[in-house]
């Protein structure tokens, strides 16, 4: 077993080897994978070397006091967090060979084909249609909630390959080349004016057989790896005391005194509080995964910091009285990063409208909470015995 | 940062509490106590004192555990489940706490070891920050009547304020406690008339009822987890149960969507009130953390409560149903020790949003 000291030595010859000072970014990123230092729980030979995941951190400190480069996380979320595991747990080996390192390293960005206009909390109804030609697949279909389509060199899709199944039966993952004549992504603008998402049109897209996960059919399994992912990402992250969207307000209500009234501090007062326990909650939760007893708190974590973003940027909205009247800018922009906290006041209002339906609504993640933690009934289902092509849409 | 997670002595201890309650505080015995004239029970009290919760708070050197807030937390989620008609958290934790503040050695010892009870004679609705009532002392005998003081009903000794800025120790013969109509029943409030009683002056009254208020603010926390916690629960056992319409009650939306916001909240008051004990057992940032935590923990307990009585319906207004025990101890408790407002108060200058 690899255990911290004999990281700390790889890493340092990684360092000796590839000096940051004198070494272009990517090749200090891809010796580093080939180091097996990039996700060290990672297998040998993939970027790891099979240590406990928790060591991690060891290699990232050494790292960053060395001035080493990162590969930019936020930028290929995706990729590293829903993407990776998934191609880990159910790719060929060539299909490893092949993605995963220029995947951590950025050079290939990714993105996820999964929701539909006509699919969103129930995605397994999803129809957008992959049928077998030799050894191809051609997909049909309409993507949409796309963030980084429009950089990304690669997707994770999942589309129907039997439509007279029952509908989590007949469902198949890929891997799609966002290259493909086929693919054509169009920015979608939402509320905020910007368009961090993409609607993807699919139109005869040819994936070949060998770019498929897993089995034909099995598909609503393997993107079960990918949304579990998903839910861990979220929240995840140690925050100090008014680390979070209370930061802003706070440093508001100090600052300018004249916006002050009582009504206005009363609600704060009350949204402080609960913002510093959804602080403590989080840590709790962490603590509990340290350990190795996962509590079902992470479920909660999200609801909780959908409706504190809402609650909390609403606030300062009403706080800033006129100034709250107006908007910094409507134009048009494609983001590459998504910073809830960013901008303006009346931005982070309008982008926290999004956290309570992006990644499981609200409402599905308390039936979430209602069924998986405190047992009680599930909801009736029409829809289990009934083959895909015969339901209701 | 802050451990929040219960350490295995904890879990240890907490398995002990909860079936000696189990054994001896079934919810029909506590019901029928309320109106028998001994609303406090004894008996209870001698089992937990010899298993030295009483103590918890206390050095060794002192008699006690040598034990802290995070153990005595874990025993007052556990009387919190079980809304125990002890004076555990008044006696072992505020009186403890006052005494421990003075270094009165001789009366610390006896309370820690739950022979003696003991009740700090302020208003139980005093937040730590508040100013309380104080009896007039002439040359050590006293003069006055303090009102709302918690199980003053059943302490040996009271610690009274009085207007020379001293705490004085009083025993139970030398004073008159008349018993209140509380609202809550299971933790009953009562008048202490003082008509030149004697009293041994123990300390200084301000820093010993302000410690003392704090740990109670801090701690009542866990009593709340416990009271919440037991209403989610048997909320949804008797949901999964009770059939209406031909399914379980339980499998409806509206409800599913309740209980499960009341679980965030309380994983959330989970979080906030294991904050509050470490925070009072290491001293640090104990001032934001407990009021936060009460300021939090209030409308929980509360909300769990009332959710629990209203999703029992019909049974749940009875008086045979143990639900309203536990709504009467968490709208008693809303107030108890400052209200969340008065805590929202405090941290508006401890956080710096002062206003306008």
């Amino acid at each position: 077993m690899t255990d911290a000291a004999e990281l700390l030595g790889r890493t340092r010859e990684l360092l000796a080897a590839h000096p940051p000072g004198s070494t272009g970014r990517l090749d200090f990123l891809r010796a580093r994978f080939d180091a097996g230092l990039a996700w060290v729980h990672y297998p040998q030979g993939l970027g790891g070397l099979g240590a406990p995941r928790a060591l991690q951190a060891v290699v990232d400190a050494e790292l960053e006091a060395a001035g080493a480069p990162d590969n930019d996380p936020r930028r290929i979320g995706i990729g590293l967090g829903m993407a990776a595991p998934t191609i880990l747990k159910y790719g060929t080996e060539e299909q490893k060979r092949r993605f995963l390192r220029p995947l951590w390293t950025g050079e290939e960005v990714w993105c996820q084909l999964f929701s539909e206009p006509g699919a969103g909390s129930d995605l397994a109804a999803l129809g957008t249609r992959a049928v077998r030609e030799g050894e191809d697949w051609v997909v049909d279909g309409q993507k949409v909630w796309t963030s980084s389509a429009h950089i990304a060199r690669w997707a994770i899709l999942i589309a129907r390959t039997d439509p007279a199944v029952p509908k989590h039966a007949g469902i198949t993952y890929f891997v799609c080349d966002m290259t493909d004549p086929g693919v054509e992504v169009r920015p979608l603008r939402q509320i905020t004016g910007e368009a961090e998402f993409n609607e993807v049109f699919l139109t005869g897209v040819r994936i070949p057989d060998a770019h498929r996960l897993g089995e034909i059919g099995d598909g609503w399994r393997v993107a079960q790896t990918t949304l579990n992912n998903e839910r861990v990402a979220i929240g995840g992250m140690r925050l100090p005391r008014e680390g979070g969207m209370i930061g802003p307000v706070s440093r508001a209500w100090r600052e300018r005194p004249e916006l002050r009234t009582h009504d206005l501090h009363q609600r704060l007062l009350r949204l402080w509080v609960e913002a510093e326990v959804a602080r403590f909650t989080g840590e709790r939760l962490r603590q509990q995964l340290a350990v190795g007893q996962p509590g079902p708190e992470g479920a909660g974590m999200k609801l909780a910091f959908a409706r504190l973003n809402q609650e909390i940027s609403g606030l300062e909205v009403e706080l800033r009285g006129e100034e709250g009247l107006l908007y910094d800018d409507w134009t048009m922009r494609r983001p590459e990063l998504v910073d809830f906290t960013g901008r303006d006041a009346g931005y982070r209002y309008l982008r926290s409208k999004g956290n309570s339906i992006e990644g499981g609504t609200s409402e599905v993640l308390l039936n979430i909470v209602a069924e998986r933690v405190l047992g009680l009934p599930a909801e009736p289902r029409t829809d289990k015995d009934v083959a895909w092509k015969d339901l209701a849409r | 940062m802050t451990d929040l997670l219960y350490s295995e002595e904890e879990e240890a201890l907490r398995s002990a509490v909860r079936d000696l309650l189990t054994d001896h505080c079934a919810p029909a015995d506590v019901i029928s106590r309320t109106e028998s004239g001994t609303p406090h029970d004894r008996a209870l009290w001698k089992l937990l004192a010899e298993m030295g919760l009483a103590g918890l708070l206390v050095p060794e050197a002192q008699g006690g555990q040598g034990a802290s807030a995070r153990e005595a937390a874990v025993v007052l989620e556990e009387l919190g489940r079980a809304v125990a008609p002890v004076p555990y958290l008044t006696s072992a934790v505020v009186a403890t706490e006052a005494l421990l503040a003075c270094g009165d050695e001789e009366l610390l010892g006896r309370l820690a070891a739950g022979r003696t009870i003991g009740a700090l004679a302020v208003g139980l609705h005093s937040a730590p920050q508040a100013p309380f009532a104080t009896v007039r002392a002439d040359n050590g005998v006293l003069h006055g009547e303090l009102t709302g003081i918690a199980d003053a009903a059943v302490a040996d000794v009271l610690l009274v304020p009085a207007d020379d800025g001293g705490l004085y120790a009083v025993t139970a013969d030398a004073v008159t406690v008349t018993p209140q109509v509380s609202l809550d029943l299971t933790r009953p409030l009562a008048t202490v008339t003082l008509a030149g009683a004697a009293g041994r002056r123990v300390g200084d009254a301000a820093p010993a009822v302000r410690r003392a208020l704090r740990a109670a603010a801090g701690l009542l926390a866990s009593e709340q987890l416990g009271v919440a916690d037991w209403a989610l629960t048997e909320t949804v056992r008797y949901l999964k149960e009770r059939k209406q319409f031909n399914r379980p009650v339980g499998g409806f939306q509206a409800l599913k969507h309740r209980l499960a916001q009341l679980w965030l909240e309380i994983v959330s008051l989970r979080a906030a009130a294991r904050a509050a004990a470490d925070a009072l057992a290491f001293g640090e940032d104990a001032d934001i953390t407990v009021a936060v935590a009460q300021a939090y923990a209030a409308p929980v307990a509360v909300h769990a409560a009332e959710e629990a009585l209203q999703l029992h319906g019909g049974i749940g207004m009875t008086w045979e149903h143990p639900a309203h025990l536990y709504l009467k101890r968490a709208k008693a408790d809303s107030i108890a020790y400052g209200t969340a407002g008065a805590h929202r108060s405090a941290l508006a200058a401890l956080a710096d949003l002062q206003a306008p």
